[in-house]
């Protein structure tokens, strides 16, 4: 899908250890595949089927997804900083499409 | 003892509330198959109490984007940590809503989403620890226009 767009909040830096708050948000429709279109027929599900968040290769969140989580999917949590670095996100579609997107950190 | 119609009626007043609350707190009328999913889950383990926090409001006026958080109680240590939380709907087409997976580089077992409901329901986490054990938490959200394309 053409319009599918990431967006991550990660803090720029934070001290050794710190555990620090990440937000992410992407813009998708998730169709439920409960919904019909004016003919009655079904509108075939499509949505986000997973999320990963990882930390220079670690894996640090991740996220199983079914048709009942919201359009453009949000997700907040927490993450400890060992180490200058960069934070990986990825998501997958049910097309197979992967998104894909890197927040670098550094530690005071 | 003799009772007059007053404590009378204060009785059945008193044992109808009763009945009322414990009916609500053991809803055994699931709509889908949220149970199963959750035995599934703990493998048919005993769920705790008290080391995992749902969030949720209490009124959603719209059932297609509900906030929720579930915190859960956790050093988040190598050897001490929450795995995963399970979250289901007992009220929606499909029970399934996400599964949070967690590791000690988590540093906080919280995670919050936003979901769907289709109605008035209970949504229920169960988050499984590092040493095998469960805990469980279920809020009731009262949804006024539901969340399902209905």
């Amino acid at each position: 899908m053409a319009n599918v767009k990431p967006r991550v909040k990660v803090p720029k830096s934070a001290n050794a250890g710190e555990v620090i708050t990440i937000k992410t948000l992407i813009s998708h429709p998730m169709e439920s595949g409960q919904r019909r279109d004016k003919e009655g027929n079904l509108i075939p599900r499509q949505i986000i089927n997973s999320f990963k968040c990882e930390f220079n290769g670690t894996p640090v969140f991740s996220c199983d997804i079914e048709p009942a989580v919201s359009s453009n999917p949000y997700f907040e949590f927490k993450a400890r900083v060992p180490e200058s670095g960069e934070f990986k996100f990825t998501w997958v579609d049910d097309d197979g499409s992967v998104y894909e997107e890197t927040k670098k950190i550094e530690v005071k | 003892m003799e009772l007059n119609r007053r404590q009378i009626m204060a009785l059945a007043a008193g044992s109808a509330a009763f009945a009322a609350t414990t009916s609500l707190s053991f809803p055994v009328l699931a709509a889908n198959d949220a149970q199963d999913i959750i035995n599934a889950f703990t493998g048919g383990a005993e769920a705790g109490e008290g080391a995992l926090t749902l969030d949720a409001p209490e009124i959603a006026e719209n059932g297609n984007t509900v906030p929720i958080e579930v915190t859960v109680d956790s050093p988040m240590s190598e050897d001490d940590y929450v795995e995963a939380v399970l979250i289901v709907a007992d009220g929606n087409p499909n029970a399934s809503v996400a599964t949070f997976h967690f590791t000690p580089m988590s540093g906080e077992a919280l995670a919050s989403t936003r979901i769907r409901l289709a109605k008035t329901q209970d949504v229920i986490a169960v988050a499984k620890m590092s040493n095998g054990t469960f805990a469980m938490d279920r809020k009731t959200v009262k949804v006024t226009i539901g969340g399902c394309g209905g």
